[in-house]
């Protein structure tokens, strides 16, 4: 691949510009409060592990985390599962008003969170769903679905025609096809497609906050609630935010060389 | 690739088809339902018809003021944004390591901030800009720069778009390098022979292969930043005053802070309608990009 003269550089150049916030996060979690306000250093001159201690330690922060990798992974299970056997339909067959609901689908994506917070409370509440993983999980399946039959419609379109053929003249059942031969196949789709689901549902604030209240409050609402309540402890909060962003780092490392292709959602 | 009619593909479609209705369409039925009523509290409605659109598109009026102002502010923050995160996300994605374990070095860290909930990304910039314990507001005041994203509108604004280009610009970035893997090495071959210049080279080859990869990226940024509420809310809580107060914010307000149900459905209505129609022309010219490209061409 051709280059850009000066392309080290940019890329130090930027690497830096991305790091350099996460390092003073993390650079602040080890610190003390007295530390933080105090003076300005460069790293931690005192290193502490007190703020680690008091998260792992008192239960209603370490909640959180449980909480939130709880509803991501049940919204990863359903989004992956519901929509295989949509992107195969819509990569392999026609049929009527395929396009529209592939453009209404889609358009549920760009869908603003904010729009749907309060009728989403109203629903949860009503079936009795209201603070749970399970309410989160659904309400996330909004973007997550979509963008999943995107991506993996993508991969299984790379997936030749013949081979659906002839496994169909080997006397293969749809079901034992899609489960032997197509979701092997297309493996790599799915783990991207997982990602995708990961992220999104994970990172997401405003639907998870408001469909929650006691006991399934994500990490992130639980770092909003205590630091507003307890005054201003930055290390703590550093803390909490440092171990968010823990589990996104160990996916991509898992997923590293499909990144590329994920993001291109599998239609390069 | 010819596709088979076959009506029991409805079957396959069918379990997507429920999941997604049943958090679209119920909800957003109940959105329409609002809409059209006022509400004195103690779940007692009235029928107001077309009202509340009126007032919304009407800026003399409180609601219609807001929404309006804090509309073309997200059009402006969305333009903004995408005119830097898309050139910028080219240049890195040109920048690239060809090899090695760079790569995969470079792509980790390119994907670190996009994995980062939203609010904490807003907790990073919040303590980072901050004039007292953060790096960035610490240098640029003792350079002189009277830096204080708290009290000042240009500060908050800068924060905010240098927040969203940290955030985002590494998924412009990762899309076009996906979108550069997939040419072969034969044109670079051939270009070469030509004597292309590097311009030319980008010109006639690099960009035309990014052209769909870059339409998705145009896509979801436009979308993303349009639909922004978490990390401004975090970092300047939509102020000073009004500043930084987005349509996503506004409707926040006005749905859960004060409970007018009414306004905040048909706000939400002709949200959801403006993202509706760009979604649709953006679709579209995606649609026909792609079908114009011959249909061998070389990577699947």
């Amino acid at each position: 691949m051709h280059s850009i003269p000066g392309r080290r550089l940019i890329m130090a150049l930027f690497l830096t510009f991305l790091l350099l916030p996460i390092y003073w996060l993390v650079n602040m979690s080890f610190k003390t409060n007295a530390e933080i306000v105090s003076t300005m250093t460069l790293w931690p001159h005192t290193p502490t592990l007190q703020h680690y201690k008091r998260i792992f330690t008192d239960e209603s922060w370490y909640s959180g985390y449980i909480n939130s990798l709880e509803y991501v992974v049940l919204n990863t299970i359903i989004s992956i599962a519901v929509a295989l056997p949509a992107a195969y339909a819509f990569s392999r067959y026609r049929f009527l008003g395929d396009k529209h609901l592939f453009f209404w689908l889609l358009s549920n994506r760009m869908a603003p969170a904010a729009v749907y917070a309060l009728p989403f409370f109203n629903l949860y509440s009503a079936i009795g769903l209201f603070d749970t993983p399970w309410a989160v999980a659904l309400a996330h399946c909004i973007f997550n679905v979509p963008l999943a039959v995107w991506i993996l419609e993508g991969f299984v379109s790379g997936v030749p025609r013949e081979i659906d053929e002839t496994a169909f003249l080997d006397g293969y059942s749809f079901p034992r096809f899609f489960i032997k031969i197509l979701v092997p196949l297309i493996a790599s789709g799915i783990g991207v497609a997982a990602f995708f689901c990961f992220m999104f549902s994970w990172v997401e604030l405003l639907l998870a906050r408001t469909l929650t209240s006691v006991q399934a409050k994500p990490i992130a609402a639980i770092m909003t609630r205590t630091v507003s309540a307890a005054g201003m402890d930055w290390g703590l909060l550093a803390a909490a935010g440092v171990l968010t962003i823990i589990p996104g780092a160990l996916v991509i490392w898992f997923v590293r060389n499909y990144i590329a292709r994920g993001f291109a959602l599998g239609r390069v | 690739m010819d596709k088979t009619i076959n009506q029991k593909a409805w079957f396959l479609v069918l379990p997507v088809f429920l999941v997604v209705a049943f958090s679209a369409v119920l909800p957003l039925m109940t959105v329409v339902n609002y809409s059209m009523q006022d509400t004195f509290g103690n779940n007692q409605f009235f029928w107001n018809g077309v009202g509340w659109f009126k007032e919304l598109l009407d800026p003399s009026t409180d609601l219609g003021g807001r929404f309006l102002a804090s509309l073309g502010r997200n059009l402006f923050f969305s333009a903004v944004i995408l005119a830097i995160e898309v050139p910028l996300g080219i240049i890195v994605a040109l920048s690239m390591p060809r090899e090695g374990w760079s790569v995969a070095a470079c792509l980790v860290i390119l994907a670190l901030p996009l994995l980062i909930p939203w609010n904490v990304v807003g907790t990073i910039w919040q303590i980072f800009g901050r004039p007292d314990i953060g790096l960035l507001g610490y240098v640029l005041n003792h350079l002189g720069l009277n830096y204080n994203y708290v009290s000042n509108e240009v500060d908050a604004w800068v924060t905010v778009i240098v927040m969203d280009v940290w955030h985002w610009t590494s998924l412009v970035a990762l899309l076009c390098y996906a979108g550069l893997k997939s040419i072969p090495d034969a044109y670079y071959q051939a270009a070469q022979i030509d004597g292309a210049s590097r311009w030319a080279v980008f010109k006639a080859i690099q960009l035309p292969k990014m052209n769909r990869v870059l339409l998705i990226a145009v896509l979801l940024r436009f979308m993303d930043s349009f639909m922004i509420y978490t990390e401004p809310f975090v970092v300047t809580g939509g102020g000073p005053g009004n500043s930084t107060t987005f349509v996503s914010i506004e409707l926040v307000k006005i749905a859960l802070g004060q409970f007018d149900l009414g306004k905040a459905a048909a706000l939400s209505l002709v949200y959801n309608l403006i993202i509706l129609i760009v979604c649709w022309v953006f679709y579209t010219v995606m649609v026909n990009a792609g079908s114009e490209r011959p249909a061998k061409e070389g990577a699947a």
